[in-house]
């Protein structure tokens, strides 16, 4: 198996970078069912049309009832993800979107040729041929993707944490050395701010000595980017540390609201 | 490097709404082309917006602003760098008298081997049957055609009631979707290296040239070319045409002595899919209505030298069609070009 990535990174000529989450094909599975129940509902819509024109003719009747599931059922994917930027109603619903492999603009003809490869991305039910070929593929494209160079991406919703409820009302030391929090904030990654963020969240939930031997290791290596002096440091827990460090990651304000009040003991 | 994030937030924004704005009209109205001024101003908020993508992209605290940015500079990277034309106003009449016409031509190639690999079936069909006659058994898939072909031509030219009579329409909506759903899949094929669009001319092309021998053998030459000629004129062609689609993708696909890559040679012949396939649609569509008004009536009703000459005219009209059309406007844009 190739290796899979998770992100499509694209690099402009101006030397920026930035990144497309590539969506995986169970994801991709759901939104297509979501899509095969709305083609089905617009399907039942359709029918109860054609049967009041049935009183005038039952063969026209049946004629464009053919006609009609023919039109959508092809024409569905390819309509919503021209006119609504790469979107069908499942895709809606699952943050997904079809874009450029490059990253440029979608042209119609790339929307049209990734719909008509359905046929054999479906093959030989439920869309096993185009699910295994993503599965392979580095860039989770199914043949049609692959036919008309584009790419299913998922933008998923950001929930920040709630900081302020997570880390009110604590004296935090670090904030007597605001030149070394800037410091923090220059140095800590978004990853390594979030892993910070997710541990003290999920705290509770950890076995005490798992947790102790967690704030430890996110400790040491915080202590490698920047060295507090050790009267900021002295005697509070690796806990307290790393809550420390993300108050001033990722609330730098927080300082100026902190040091008016008088300092509490924890 | 940011010192002061909110001060460098609050003075960037109005750079990201106007770029916002210029994106959305951008969008909105593709076919509208930017003035020098507001191109350039463009291009400025542009190389801007990244540039405080690339500022605010190790600034852990924003990750809200920082995916904000790399959507506006995705978007606007997308405007700036795409070379391809922007699509125009629908323009079908165009499309059909010049457009498709000339994209057929320019793969003449993949269009002849498309009617190799059709001959061969029908070469295979015939010999088969010649044979051994019982091999349209296995060979035809319509329980009609598996029979005796004179007995055929007994009961069409003596019935004396419309077997259609009131299901015409159901019939030609059910012959438009399911050719149309043939020469979709026949195109989509050209994903296996062009192999499944082979298969499917040569089995198309084994059905032929089986019912044609097997008609011929019988002596029911004028009734097979009545029944036939009128919707086949144009059917038989539409599924070249979806062949040779399949095959041009898989020409771009194989890239044998293309020194691009692949994502080049696809983007390069995405548009001339599109038309193809388009032009197979509505080709069907009139073989649909054909077949189930017209072909399916014999003698008495309809005399097969007049279906016989129809169907030859329909493909008279069509070569020159194909081979005509559009010539003159694709000389007048080369030598513009020129």
């Amino acid at each position: 198996m190739t290796d899979r990535i998770n992100t499509l990174i694209i690099k402009t000529p101006e030397g920026v970078e930035f990144s497309l989450r590539l969506a995986g094909p169970i994801t991709r599975f759901l939104a297509w069912s979501i899509d095969l129940a709305t083609i089905m509902a617009l399907m039942s819509i359709i029918n109860v049309v054609f049967a009041v024109l049935g009183v005038l003719s039952r063969d026209l009747a049946a004629a464009a009832n053919i006609i009609g599931f023919f039109i959508i059922s092809i024409g569905y994917g390819m309509l919503t993800e021209w006119f609504w930027q790469g979107q069908t109603v499942g895709k809606k619903l699952l943050r997904l979107r079809v874009l450029d492999a490059q990253g440029l603009r979608l042209q119609f003809s790339q929307v049209v040729i990734r719909n008509l490869l359905r046929f054999v991305d479906s093959l030989p039910a439920l869309y096993l041929v185009g699910g295994l070929i993503s599965l392979f593929n580095q860039r989770a494209q199914r043949l049609g993707d692959v036919a008309a160079n584009t790419i299913v991406t998922w933008n998923p919703r950001i929930t920040e944490p709630d900081l302020n409820q997570l880390l009110q009302g604590k004296y935090n030391s670090f904030h007597d050395y605001p030149h070394l929090e800037a410091r923090l904030r220059q140095l800590v990654t978004p990853l390594e701010a979030q892993v910070a963020v997710q541990s003290i969240m999920r705290r509770d939930t950890l076995d005490p000595q798992a947790r102790i031997a967690l704030f430890r290791e996110i400790r040491a290596y915080l202590e490698t980017l920047v060295t507090f002096p050790q009267e900021a440091t002295d005697g509070i827990s690796d806990e307290r540390y790393v809550r420390n460090v993300v108050e001033a990651v990722l609330r730098p304000n927080a300082s100026s609201e902190i040091s008016s009040k008088p300092p509490q003991t924890f | 490097m940011i010192i002061d994030l909110q001060k460098f937030i609050t003075e960037e924004r109005l750079y990201w709404t106007e770029l916002e704005k210029v994106l959305n009209r951008l969008e909105r109205k593709p076919d509208e082309k930017l003035k020098l001024g507001t191109l350039e101003r463009f291009h400025y908020l542009y190389q801007r917006a990244s540039a405080d993508l690339a500022k605010i992209s190790t600034f852990s605290a924003e990750p809200n602003t920082r995916q904000y940015l790399e959507s506006l500079v995705g978007r606007a990277f997308g405007e700036i760098h795409e070379t391809r034309e922007k699509p125009h106003r629908l323009r079908p009449l165009h499309w059909f008298f010049n457009t498709f016409p000339q994209t057929f031509r320019k793969h003449l190639r993949a269009f002849t081997i498309s009617l190799i690999a059709l001959l061969v079936g029908a070469a295979f069909g015939g010999f088969t049957v010649i044979v051994d006659s019982s091999t349209k058994q296995i060979l035809l898939p319509f329980s009609h055609l598996q029979g005796d072909p004179s007995d055929r031509v007994k009961t069409e030219e003596s019935a004396d009631t419309d077997r259609l009579e009131g299901a015409k329409s159901y019939f030609s909506s059910y012959l438009m979707t399911h050719n149309t759903k043939v020469a979709v899949f026949t195109l989509a094929l050209g994903m296996t290296w062009g192999i499944g669009t082979l298969i499917m001319l040569f089995y198309n092309g084994v059905i032929l040239g089986a019912v044609a021998v097997d008609y011929v053998m019988a002596g029911e030459s004028n009734f097979l070319l009545g029944w036939l000629l009128p919707h086949g004129a144009i059917e038989i062609p539409a599924i070249l045409l979806a062949g040779q689609a399949g095959i041009v993708l898989a020409s771009a696909l194989i890239g044998w002595g293309k020194p691009i890559a692949l994502r080049v040679r696809l983007r390069k012949i995405s548009n001339d899919l599109v038309t193809l396939i388009c032009g197979v649609a509505l080709m069907l569509v009139w073989a649909g209505i054909i077949e189930a008004f017209f072909s399916q009536y014999h003698e008495p009703v309809l005399p097969y030298t007049f279906k016989i000459v129809f169907g030859c005219v329909e493909l008279l009209i069509l070569a020159m069609f194909l081979g005509r059309a559009g010539r003159q406007k694709a000389s007048q844009n080369a030598q513009s070009k020129e």
